[in-house]
């Protein structure tokens, strides 16, 4: 039984990290005012990058490097289109989505050759697991050791950074001067314009930030969790990362949890397919599937109570003359 | 002079082209695309096969949408293109629309039937081939436990499923089969990254041979058994050469030798409408043994297994079909 609860909660670290990776990405590019549809195709985008460059490279933090670099490009593109010409963000977030996917797939098609997909990555091109010192050893002692060698060892480099990056960003966005500005940037531009600080420089650099987490969530699904790029692989997890950030009211540590209880539910839902529940019966693959959704609906509807966002989203801003 | 000779030329051009006319096969791929390493491929293989054989190029469409593959076809149809080949079950659909559309083209159908007078449909036995490996999986297995990881959650899926289950309780009675789908949506056959997870919770509850039908999204379940040095059985194509030592070994489905034998019959003039149904004993459907599986199947396990398929093709040994009555009660 703590066998099996250990077992899910250890799944639910490997397939909440790339929720958490976007979902940070998008607080920061939210908070400053700039909405984010666009998740989703900056980690398609940094996956196939990932997977492309660490294949030819043959080094894992070199395709890590790429994947950044290319989300970081789409995050400026959409500041251009709406920061600086304002443009409406959903609109250019959701055509940096279709970009995406198309060109993944073309370039993919040209560069490779294996219909969209990049070949397998062999071991030393991505990030394989990290067995923690004395995990073996370890191992049998009650409790301790299970959660020990079992949830916190065996993961690769990502899943910690993902964990270690939610306090650091935390701490960027309460705890400095920057942050105050960021948040105040989306929430009321015009005060900070008076302020005498760039509002458009800001929202940039909340774009960079974004496009660095997006860089990594897709690192981790084409280059650690999995071994290759195939296409359309991120399969919506960009979005659900967006419900994670508005089920968390774009604050960090409830989003940190919205994101484990979306993985949580992924990692059960795994378990409970094909499995007889007593009284219940073979629970249908379909009804599993749609389990996070309802879920989230039921939640967000029911009690949690309204989810607000910062004031200043999806409104360009333009300094008065 | 000059206009004698371009005459000429031209002339010759207009012979040569209304001979290729005569005869322009082609292929209509699913959307997985052409190279998902397993279902697709296989079909190129045939392709590529039959190009090199008789020198006819095979005019290649691969639909990255539901829409497209109608499109495909009927534009393919109009060009003179015949007999076509559209391989998938999600295709049944547009070729029977296609197919009324074009009275005069060949259609053949990959996977699923249509009953029109110029579809030939070709259906194969998976479920024998899968309880070949589903014999060898519980033969190699330590645990006494093997899994199965399905794409999307239909009854031809299950049919892999339910075979393989099948077969690795015919080598071992006690033998444990889970069984998982990935999805419900075409969707479910491009996620590796579920699949390994699938892949990973089947392996923590002791499985140690795991067999994916579920294209693109098989090589998350091989990397998941390669990462905990378990053991993963291809499907469609030979997959075996993905990751050798890990791979036990690929139920192989002909899909090569199905479209290669259409086009070739339709170029001798003996295509015919209907439908075929290709397994063991047709070598619609097999397990694959290579250098990249050599070491890991025994000599007993190769003679117990051949032996079984033997018995199948012989009839001593039936094996249920999950597709006859949608239930896998056998």
């Amino acid at each position: 039984m703590i066998e099996t609860i250990l077992l899910t909660l250890d799944a639910t670290l490997r397939v909440s990290t790339p929720l958490i990776f976007a979902a940070f990405a998008g607080m920061f590019s939210e908070r400053s005012g700039v909405i984010d549809i666009s998740l989703e195709g900056k980690m398609l985008a940094a996956a196939f990058a990932a997977a492309a460059v660490a294949y030819t490279t043959e080094s894992a933090w070199l395709g890590l490097g790429a994947a950044i670099l290319v989300s970081i490009s789409l995050a400026m593109l959409h500041g251009v289109a709406c920061i600086t010409f304002r443009g409406n963000q959903v609109v250019s977030g959701v055509a940096i989505n279709i970009l995406a996917a198309g060109l993944t797939m073309s370039l993919g098609l040209s560069w490779f050759k294996q219909g969209g997909q990049t070949p397998l990555l062999p071991d030393e091109a991505r990030f394989t697991s990290i067995e923690f010192p004395f995990a073996e050893a370890l191992r049998d002692v009650p409790v301790i050791g299970g959660l020990y060698s079992e949830l916190l060892s065996g993961h690769n480099i990502l899943v910690y950074m993902a964990f270690l990056m939610v306090p650091l960003a935390w701490w960027i966005l309460f705890r400095t001067r920057y942050g105050l500005r960021l948040r105040a940037v989306g929430e009321n531009p015009k005060a900070v314009d008076t302020a005498g600080i760039s509002v458009i420089r800001l929202r940039y650099s909340a774009l960079v930030f974004a496009g660095v987490l997006c860089g990594l969530a897709g690192t981790y699904i084409s280059a650690a969790h999995n071994a290759q790029f195939v296409r359309d692989m991120t399969a919506g997890q960009g979005f659900i990362a967006l419900a994670a950030l508005i089920f968390g009211k774009w604050r960090p540590f409830p989003v940190l949890g919205a994101c484990l209880l979306f993985g949580l539910l992924d990692a059960v839902a795994v378990r409970l397919q094909g499995t007889e529940l007593p009284g219940i019966g073979v629970i249908p693959v379909q009804f599993i599937e749609a389990m996070p959704y309802i879920l989230t609906v039921v939640l967000l509807a029911g009690f949690f109570g309204k989810a607000v966002a910062p004031k200043a989203i999806g409104v360009p801003y333009v300094k008065e003359r | 002079m000059k206009n004698i000779l371009f005459a000429t030329v031209l002339g010759l051009t207009t012979a040569a082209s209304v001979q290729a006319a005569d005869f322009k096969p082609a292929v209509v791929y699913d959307k997985a695309g052409k190279f998902d390493k397993s279902f697709n491929e296989a079909a190129f293989e045939g392709v590529k096969k039959f190009q090199k054989d008789f020198g006819v190029e095979v005019k290649e469409v691969e639909p990255t949408n539901e829409a497209q593959v109608e499109q495909g076809l009927v534009k393919l149809a109009r060009r003179g293109s015949n007999p076509i080949v559209a391989v998938g079950f999600s295709q049944a659909n547009a070729v029977a629309t296609a197919a009324e559309k074009f009275p005069e083209t060949q259609f053949t159908l990959i996977d699923m039937v249509v009953d029109k007078p110029n579809v030939r449909s070709i259906v194969f036995k998976e479920h024998e081939g899968s309880f070949l490996v589903g014999a060898l999986a519980a033969m190699k297995s330590g645990t006494g436990k093997v899994g199965f990881i399905g794409g999307m959650d239909i009854p031809l899926i299950r049919k892999f499923g339910c075979g393989f289950e099948q077969g690795a309780k015919y080598v071992n009675p006690k033998a444990e089969v889970f069984s998982n789908m990935i999805g419900s949506t075409g969707a479910a056959f491009n996620n590796p990254g579920k699949a390994n997870e699938l892949a990973k919770s089947q392996i923590d509850s002791g499985a140690d041979v795991l067999f994916a039908a579920a294209g693109s999204s098989g090589s998350g379940v091989y990397q998941a058994a390669k990462d905990r040095h378990k053991y993963a059985i291809g499907v469609d194509s030979n997959q075996n050469y993905i990751h050798p030592g890990t791979m036990l070994t690929s139920m192989v489905k002909r899909i090569d030798v199905a479209a290669y034998n259409t086009w070739k019959a339709a170029k001798d003039g003996k295509w015919a409408s209907g439908v075929e149904v290709l397994g063991l004993a047709e070598n619609g459907v097999d397990w694959a043994l290579d250098e990249n599986n050599r070491d890991l199947v025994t000599p007993e396990m190769e003679t117990k297994v051949n032996q079984i398929k033997a018995d199948i093709i012989a009839g001593k040994i039936t094996v249920h079909d999950y597709m006859s009555d949608n239930s896998c009660n056998y």
